[in-house]
Formats: C-alpha cells, sequence, structure tokens
C-alpha cells in the first residue's frame, strides 16, 4: 500500500510514522476518519480537559512568515465527556491528548476512556500559553512525576509525554517521565512567542503571547531529539517543523522513532499529510532501505 | 512578488456605507481582496478587539474591496463603529467560490440576512450574463431590508426580479424567503440553479426544495471559525472544514453532510442541535 511503513513505537503497530499533531483537525471523528483515509499513520486529538473549554477569542492564530505561525486557541475543547462520546466508535489509531491542572483531573479523564479502542494517550506538559495548565505542570517536577503515575495506575495503553522548551530542562522533564513509567516522550512544543502590529502598536494575538510553530523551530526540535535519544530509554516522536520528507528524516536520524506534523497542515492542506507519507516511501525506496528503523538515531553514530 | 495571503495586512478605511440602522459596508484598498471570487471571504482583525470571518462585497474602485458587517456580538459591534481613517487587519481571501456559469438559463438567488452580501457580490459579477435571474430576499423587518437600491440599479440595465419577504409583513410578501422560493419552483420549471446564503435552517429549506424539484444549488455555509486556514477544526461539518473545503457547498456535497441543518459545533466544539 501507498501509506504502508510500518514501524513499531512503544509496543503500538503503526503503518507509517507521520502522526498528526494535537491541536490540529483533533475534535471530530468524521475528520479523524477522512485522516486515516488519506494515509495518517495516527492522529493525536486536541487536548482534552476535564469540562469544555471555549478557548481565547480571535485572533488565535497569526502567520509570522517563513513557513511559522503563533498561535494561542487556549486549549479550545469539548471537555472528556462529551469527546469520549464523539469517538465512541473509533477504529482508527488515535492517541487522546490529556490536559489539567492537577493530579485528579488527569485520572478522571483517563477512566472515560479506558473502554474505547484508542492507541492511548499523550500528555500535554508543554502547551505554553495557558496559565496552570501545560507548561507550568511541565516545570514542576515533582507534579510531572505524580501525574504521570496517577494516569498509568488508570490505564495499561502507552503514555507519551509531551515535553517542550519551559523553565526546566527539556532532558531532566523527560528523565523523570520516563522513571514515573511514561512508555514514550513526544518533543517539542510550540515554543512561548509573540508578535506586535507595528502600526496600530499592539500584539496581535487576542492572549498576547503564543506558541511559534512551523520551520522556525525545527533546528530546536532537532536539537532536543538528539540530546534525548541519547540519554532515554523509551522511544521519542519528534515534532517541530517538519515540511517535507527530508524534515522527517533528519528528526529519525536524530533519534525519533516516529514524528508529529502540524502548521504544514495550515500551509499544504490536509493532503499533506498522506503527500509527506508517500515522498518518504520513494525515499527508502530510493536508498534501498527496507526497514526505516535502518536510520533511527543513526546521527548518533 | 507574490503576496503570502495569510500574512495580516493593516488597511485603513477609506470609505463606509450605511445599509441599514445596524449594517455597514466598510471600503478599502487591497488588492488581494479586491480580486477575491464571489463567496470567498477574509479574515478581518480589529486591533485590541476580535478577528472575524466576513463575506468579500463589492468595491467599484480598482484594487479596492469591502466588507458588509452586522452589528450584534463583542466583534461586530466594534467593526461597525469603526470609521473612515481607521485601520484593521486583513487576511485572506479564503475557502472555494460560487460556480459562476454563463450556460445557466434561469438562476435563482436566495438570501437572508448578511448572507446577502456574497449572493450580491456573485450577481454583479454574472450580471451581463444572458441567464434570468430572481433575486428572493428576506428579512425580520422593512428596516432590516438591505441592497435593494443597488440591485434595482443593476436592473435598469439588465432585467432581476426581486422579490421581499418580510417575517411581520411591513415590506414585500408577509413570510419567509423560502416561502417565495416554493411558490416559484411550483410554477417556474425551468430553474436551473439556486444560490443561496444565509439562516442555515432557510438554506436547509432551500436544499429540500431544491431536491424536491431537481434543481441545482449552491450554498455557503457558516460555521465558527479561528483558524480561517484548515487546521482547528472549528469549523467541521462533518467530515469537510468550512474554511478550506467550503464555505460554497452543491447539492452533491450538501447530501452527505448529515450535520447541514441538524446540528453545529458550538465554540468548545461540542456538536449541538439548532
Amino acid at each position: 500500500m501507498d501509506y504502508d511503513i510500518p514501524i513499531n513505537i512503544a509496543g503500538l503497530d503503526l503503518k507509517n510514522p507521520v502522526i498528526v499533531a494535537s491541536g490540529m483537525l483533533g475534535l471530530s471523528q468524521s475528520i479523524f476518519n477522512r485522516l486515516y483515509k488519506i494515509g495518517a499513520g495516527a492522529i493525536v486529538s486536541k487536548s482534552i480537559s476535564l469540562l469544555p473549554r471555549e478557548g481565547y477569542r480571535n485572533p488565535t492564530i497569526v502567520s509570522v512568515g517563513n513557513m511559522s505561525y503563533i498561535n494561542a486557541v487556549g486549549l479550545a475543547n469539548p471537555g472528556a465527556e462529551s469527546f469520549s462520546t464523539e469517538i465512541s466508535k473509533n477504529n482508527g489509531p488515535l492517541l487522546v491528548s490529556l490536559v489539567g491542572s492537577e493530579k485528579s483531573d488527569f485520572s478522571s479523564i483517563v477512566k472515560l476512556f479506558r473502554d474505547h479502542k484508542i492507541l492511548g494517550f499523550e500528555l500535554n506538559l508543554s502547551c505554553p500559553h495557558v496559565e496552570k495548565m501545560g507548561m507550568e505542570i511541565g516545570d514542576d517536577l515533582n507534579l510531572v512525576y505524580d501525574i504521570i503515575q496517577s494516569i498509568k495506575k488508570e490505564t495499561t495503553k502507552p503514555l507519551f509525554v509531551k515535553v517542550g522548551l519551559g523553565k526546566s530542562d527539556i532532558v531532566e522533564v523527560a528523565n523523570v517521565a520516563e522513571s514515573a513509567g511514561a512508555d514514550g516522550i513526544t518533543a517539542i512544543n510550540t515554543l512561548r512567542a509573540m508578535k506586535i502590529d507595528i502600526e496600530t502598536q499592539c500584539p496581535v494575538l487576542e492572549n498576547k503571547i503564543g506558541g511559534l510553530s512551523g520551520s522556525a523551530i525545527k533546528p530546536l526540535g532537532i536539537r532536543c531529539v538528539y540530546e534525548l535519544s541519547k540519554s532515554l530509554k523509551i522511544p521519542i516522536i519528534g515534532c517541530g517543523g517538519i515540511m517535507t520528507y527530508s524534515d522527517v528524516v533528519e528528526y529519525m536520524m536524530a533519534g525519533a522513532s516516529a514524528i508529529q506534523i502540524g502548521s504544514l497542515i495550515g500551509l499544504k492542506g490536509i493532503c499533506s499529510v498522506g503527500k509527506i507519507v508517500r515522498s518518504l516511501r520513494s525515499y527508502l525506496e530510493a536508498g534501498n532501505i527496507s526497514d526505516i528503523r535502518e536510520i533511527i538515531g543513526i546521527a548518533h553514530r | 512578488m507574490l503576496i503570502d495571503k495569510n500574512l495580516m495586512r493593516l488597511v485603513k478605511i477609506e470609505d463606509v456605507s450605511i445599509e441599514t440602522p445596524t449594517v455597514k459596508t466598510i471600503f478599502f484598498k487591497d488588492s488581494l481582496s479586491s480580486v477575491s471570487k464571489p463567496g470567498q471571504f477574509l479574515m478581518v482583525w480589529i486591533p485590541r478587539k476580535e478577528e472575524l470571518p466576513l463575506s468579500v462585497m463589492i468595491s467599484d474602485k480598482k484594487k479596492y474591496a469591502a466588507i458588509t458587517i452586522k452589528k450584534n456580538g463583542y466583534g461586530s459591534t466594534s467593526l461597525f463603529n469603526k470609521d473612515i481613517g481607521d485601520r484593521i487587519g486583513i487576511r485572506g481571501p479564503f475557502g472555494n467560490s460560487f460556480s459562476c456559469n454563463k450556460a445557466l438559463n434561469n438562476v435563482i438567488f436566495l438570501g437572508g440576512g448578511t448572507g446577502l452580501v456574497p449572493l450580491v457580490r456573485l450577481l454583479y459579477y454574472i450580471k451581463g450574463y444572458d441567464s434570468k435571474f430572481t433575486f428572493i430576499m428576506g428579512a425580520k423587518t422593512k428596516s432590516e431590508i438591505m441592497f435593494t437600491e443597488l440591485i434595482n440599479e443593476w436592473a435598469k440595465v439588465k432585467k432581476i426580479d426581486l422579490h421581499i419577504a418580510t417575517e411581520d409583513g411591513s415590506l414585500g410578501a408577509k413570510g419567509y424567503p423560502t416561502d417565495i422560493l416554493r411558490d416559484f419552483l411550483s410554477v417556474h420549471k425551468d430553474i436551473d440553479m439556486i444560490y443561496t446564503c444565509g439562516p442555515e435552517l432557510m438554506m436547509k429549506k432551500a436544499y429540500d426544495l431544491a431536491t424536491k424539484y431537481s434543481v441545482h444549488m449552491e450554498a455557503s455555509i457558516e460555521r465558527y471559525m479561528k483558524c480561517g486556514i484548515g487546521i482547528c477544526s472549528s469549523c467541521c461539518i462533518n467530515d469537510k472544514l468550512v474554511c478550506v473545503d467550503g464555505t460554497i457547498f452543491n447539492e452533491i456535497k450538501i447530501q452527505k453532510l448529515t450535520e447541514f441543518g441538524v446540528s453545529y459545533r458550538n465554540k468548545s466544539g461540542i456538536l449541538t442541535k439548532f
């Protein structure tokens, strides 16, 4: 099949390593089904909180050129109960992203998805623009440890922990996550950033500060994956600025077992998901690489 | 050099036209918006307030564009209160457009509220075609009826049948524009296209009538929008994203949209019944 580049990560068999990142197209089962059909190896849902969130007022996303965006959507999501109904008939490779402000939030959310046909969970410890959620949690290492343990108590499904560049060292946070029982690490999330309109002299995003994504952050993502893979035993999903198959290869050579795409969809449309898988396949065929695992971490040699 | 339509352009309001006590058209210079196709929309930023998706209206001046806004919520009232000289941000145009087909013989435009904007723009572009045009517009009351002068002006050169329905009967027929459409379709068997934009329940009635009488139709669907570029999925209807797969859907596509006229996603993304 066109989209088959089999890979196993944290015990999960994916048809290919191209995963749709959290926050992208992540709230409707119909859209998930469309993404499965057009080649996504897996999808991460929007970050789901215990209660529904409307998010920030628009503008929530601003293009800063050079294939990069700054966004502050404000973790808009339908809440755990509504989303569990939405995906109750899911049959595809879906990971549910979790966000919350305290330990009990996470275990309550996970319980609601325990019997669903999903691959597992991704813990968002790195959203850079919502107070007391995401990154503010990720910077508290004791809380990170406790949250992961409380999630693992509620589910046997794999848990990926998404880390970003906050106040704490990314390698240190990931090490804590691994020791607490995380099955994999996703790196990196967007980075705190801002856009000011010089004519009206005001910040463009309603929330003023948002997260930078796209090509601008790719070298940082590559560096983080490279450093993390030196220190971790659990697999890494690379994320940040992936626009072409060569970016996928670069992340995998740095040590990622799979990757996530996001901004690319805004720039090139929903079909870019399948296109990147097909061009990755062509690259592997042209290079006589029969198993993509051959390139994972090759840059460390 | 190509301008990246996703990058926000700051423009100055050059002119303002009052359409009704609560509706205003704002004119500005922007070459990208000026060449947008009928039915496309812009994301309009009101500094320090909000950003709104709005249909492109008509401007006769080269390189100029216009938007029409109805005073309603926080963002739209902020934009309504803007005046000549004020600055707003624009990105886009986004979305697909109505088809413009010279081969059509008998065309109906059916609109309500600010849904009239893309229809009036479409009529402006195709009014030179040989097709017969019937424009049906609806509003709650007489003071909310707009663009009739514009259409009557064009009707001096080319016959355009204008029908008006108001819910209180203060102008035109008492009732809904779909009542006029129903009567019209039962008499005229040679209609080959209905273009519609307005409240979804009105468009759903139009779709049911179009299906009954086997008439082609195109509807501009509205959903709550955040990004405008197909990533946030706030605007999804079934497996389609209104901002990039629409906003215009024809009857074949609408047939597959089981949520059309039935449910929409609220701001947090919960599927909610109309």
